[in-house]
Parts: structure tokens; sequence; C-alpha cells
């Protein structure tokens, strides 16, 4: 089961590699989104400082709902999704390691590029850890979230949009708890109630997403 | 007692028994309703804090609490098709939830009416309210992802997946936008802390949330009953029905 586990991972990073559009575009998209933000309210510093957790947070999250929707269609197209459905290993073990390659593609380069957009919307320096931590812990529960519906859509034509009405309303605890512990840092407060909370939803959705995300993609082929 | 979950399970001998008792329902959530309305707005008192405002109550604790209940309804019967794979159960859900959003959307909008004159906005980024926001826009996924299907086996069993993920996000999100509202909300707004309620209120209250109630079964039992026949439309005892009826 572990080598199955490894097998799928190391093949799934090793595809990303070779296609950089895949998981390069998200990233442009994160920081171009950011960066729109201050021309849409003003240069305003204080303002920035205020609003900046919420973006950076808001921006995380279209950026993984982005990344969800290649994250089963190539493998959909040239069949070896249906090999995986197939294959005598545990199906919601494999789709673990599918997620957790597709995480590190994607979600681990947002968390070393929010010290910079960080320090862009004017946040303090003491907050970044903070904001890491949060972004760690949250970006792994989006993936494990926008897994879901990107197997739910994978077997439809024009599944963008509709993923994004699918898997947006699960991610508002973590958009809430996550900006509110960088939040919680800039005003000084302790911020370990907001962790472990992000926490908690991480290991709630990494114990039940993986038998959702197996159930939806065996739909597909029935 | 399988024996008789089976017997209701199959689609015939349902279409009969809601045939049956979808009339008797009807009469009683009519005079629920009627005289829940009349001792709701004319016969209870005047609210001390609130003026005669607070009579949108009847609407909208009603609605807000069965935008809850059908979300409910279609979770269990979405872990029933999944688990047993009975029909029936996909049909009531399918059929619940656009009775579902609709209950929501009818919570938002006379939450916000309420609003004006409480708060002096239309929208007030009150935990309640956004809660019943998100429902609304669970439900629109939960319906969009149904339709998106053209084989239509695969979008129920999709759309009971979602059912199932939604049902255990509720809470948390239902939590988490309490925990929002106390952080973010300066505590000098006004809030309704479910202040103990008189009994002259209360009941006409509780006769408008048994109607609506019974409003939902209504049309959901109509609701199911055209379902069933479009799906059975091949089979021989609806063919038998339509001759009967000279249809």
């Amino acid at each position: 089961m572990l080598e199955a586990f490894n097998a799928v991972l190391n093949r799934d990073l090793r595809l990303a590699m070779r296609r950089r559009g895949d998981w390069v575009n998200p990233l442009v998209f994160f920081v171009i989104v950011i960066s729109l933000f201050p021309l849409g309210v003003g240069p305003d510093t204080e303002l920035l400082r205020q609003i900046a957790p919420g973006i950076i947070w808001v921006a995380s999250l279209l950026a993984t709902l982005l990344a969800s929707e290649t994250l089963f269609r190539a493998d959909f197209d040239d069949g070896s999704l249906e090999q995986l459905v197939l294959s005598s290993q545990p199906l919601s073990v494999l789709v673990l390691a599918k997620v957790l390659a597709h995480w590190l593609i994607t979600g681990l380069p947002l968390l070393f590029l929010s010290p910079l957009v960080a320090v862009v919307l004017q946040l303090q320096g003491r907050s970044i850890p903070a904001l890491m931590a949060s972004l760690l812990l949250g970006t792994l529960t989006l993936s494990l979230v926008a897994a879901i519906g990107a197997a739910l859509t994978v077997g439809l034509r024009k599944g963008g949009v509709l993923l994004a009405l699918l898997v947006l309303p699960l991610f508002i605890p973590v958009l809430i708890f996550g900006s509110s512990s960088v939040l919680a840092v800039e005003g000084g407060f302790p911020v370990q109630a907001h962790l472990s909370m992000l926490g908690a939803l991480f290991l709630l959705s990494l114990a039940l997403a993986p038998l959702a995300i197996a159930a939806s993609l065996r739909i597909i082929y029935e | 007692m399988f024996q008789w979950f089976h017997r209701l399970a199959s689609l015939k001998n349902f279409y009969r028994l809601a045939e049956i008792i979808t009339p008797w329902l009807a009469v009683l959530c009519a005079i629920l309703l009627a005289v829940g309305l009349y001792r709701g707005l004319v016969v209870a008192p005047t609210d001390y804090e609130q003026g005669e405002s607070y009579r949108i109550i009847y609407v909208h604790v009603p609605s807000a609490w069965m935008s809850m209940f059908v979300y409910m309804v279609i979770a269990f019967c979405s872990a029933i098709y999944l688990v047993w794979n009975m029909k029936l159960a996909d049909i009531v859900a399918q059929a619940s939830a656009p009775m579902g959003a609709a209950f929501t959307f009818l919570a938002l909008a006379t939450g916000s009416l309420w609003g004006k004159p409480m708060w002096g906005t239309w929208w007030e980024w009150d935990a309640r309210l956004t809660s019943e926001l998100i429902l609304l826009f669970l439900y629109i996924g939960y319906m969009a992802l149904r339709g998106a299907f053209e084989n239509s086996a695969a979008g129920a069993k999709a759309a009971a997946i979602l059912a199932l993920v939604g049902v255990v996000n509720i809470p948390i999100i239902h939590y988490s936008v309490e925990w929002w509202n106390t952080l973010h909300q300066p505590a000098s707004i006004t809030k309704f802390d479910t202040p103990s309620i008189h009994i002259s209120m209360l009941i006409p209250l509780l006769m408008m949330a048994l109607g609506f109630k019974l409003f939902y079964l209504v049309n959901m039992f109509s609701r199911t009953r055209s379902m069933i026949l479009e799906r059975e439309a091949s089979t021989s005892w609806v063919r038998n029905r339509a001759q009967e009826n000279n249809l």
C-alpha cells in the first residue's frame, strides 16, 4: 500500500515537473490577484495593512481552486484514472497520494511566496510566521476539499464554474480561521487557538476527504 | 420492519400512499397556516421593544428552520440512496432541493426586511444571516451538480455525495461563522439573543412552524409523485393509471 502511494506520488511529481504551466500559472494568478487590490482600493498603507490577511487568504483560495481543476483532468483524459480506480490498492490511499503531490506543486509554492506578498501589502514582520503556519495547514485542507469537487466534476465537459460553485462555500471555515490568525498577531493577540482550529480542520479533512474523493471517482466508471 | 420498508420503497406503493394522504395534509396545512397567521399578525400582542415589525418572525423563523430541516432530509435520503440504492430516496432528495433553496431564500429575504427596522440596514453580516446565505450556496451547488450530468443516475450519485459532504460541513461553517462574527463585530449592535418569548407569541409561531412543515410535505409529495410518473413512464402500472384517467 505504501509502495503504491509512493509510486503515484512520484509519478505525479515527475509529470508536474514536465508540464510547467500547471503549477506556474496558479502562482502567477495568485500574485496578480494580490497586486490588483492596491490598484482597486488605492495605495493607502494603513488600509492595505488592515485588509492584507483577507486579501492573501482569498487569493490563496482562488489559486487553490484554479489549480485543483487540473488535478484529475489529464488522468481522466488519457485513461490512467480508470486504471487507478480498477487497481487492487485502496483507492482512497491512491487519491491521497495524488492530492499530496498536487499540494506539493501548487500549495507549497504559495507558502514560499507569502512573505513576499505580505511585505508588499505592508504586513508587520512578526505576522509572517503566523501567515505561513496558517497557510501550511490551510492550503492542505483546501487541497483536500477542492479534490472532492474536482472528482465530482471531472467527468463533466464544463466543470470549471461548477467546481467553484461546489467548493468555495466549503472553503469558508478555512478562510475565517486563516485570516483571523494573521489578524490576531497583527492585533497583538495569541494565535494558538486559530492555528489549533486550522489543524483540526486539516485532520478532519484528511480523515474524510479521501473517502469522498474515492467514492466520487467510482461514480464516473460505474 | 424490513418488509414494510421494502414495500414503501416501491415507487408504485409510495405513489398510492402519497396520493391518499396529500389532500388531508393539505387541508391541515391550510388550517394551521390560516389560524397561525391570524393569531400571529392580529391576536398576538405588540412587542415592547420592536413594535409591530417583530411579526415578521412568523415567516422568518419557520422558513429558517425549514431551510435546515430540508437539508437534513436531503442528506438523510442521500445516505439511504448511496447505501441501499433506493430510488425513492433519490427522488425525495431531488424533489426537496428546490424547496429547501426556496425556504432559505425566504429566510434571507425576510431577515433582510426585518433588519431594516432593527439594524437600520438591509443587510447586516450577522452570524445567522451569513450562515443562511452559505446554506443557499450549498443548495445551489447541489442542484447545479445534479443538473450538469447528462446521465441522471451518475448525477444522482454525485449529488448524494455532495449532500453528505455538505452536511458534515454545515456545523463547521455555522460555528466558524459565529466565531468570526463575535470576533469582528462590536457588541453594541442589537443582537437577537434568543430572548424568552411570551406564550401568546410562541403558540402562533409553533403553529406556523408546523404549517410550514406540512406545506413542505404536501409539495414534496406532489413533486415526488410527478417525478415517479416521469421515471416510470414505461412501466405497466403507470400506463394503466393513464388509461384509467383517460389521459
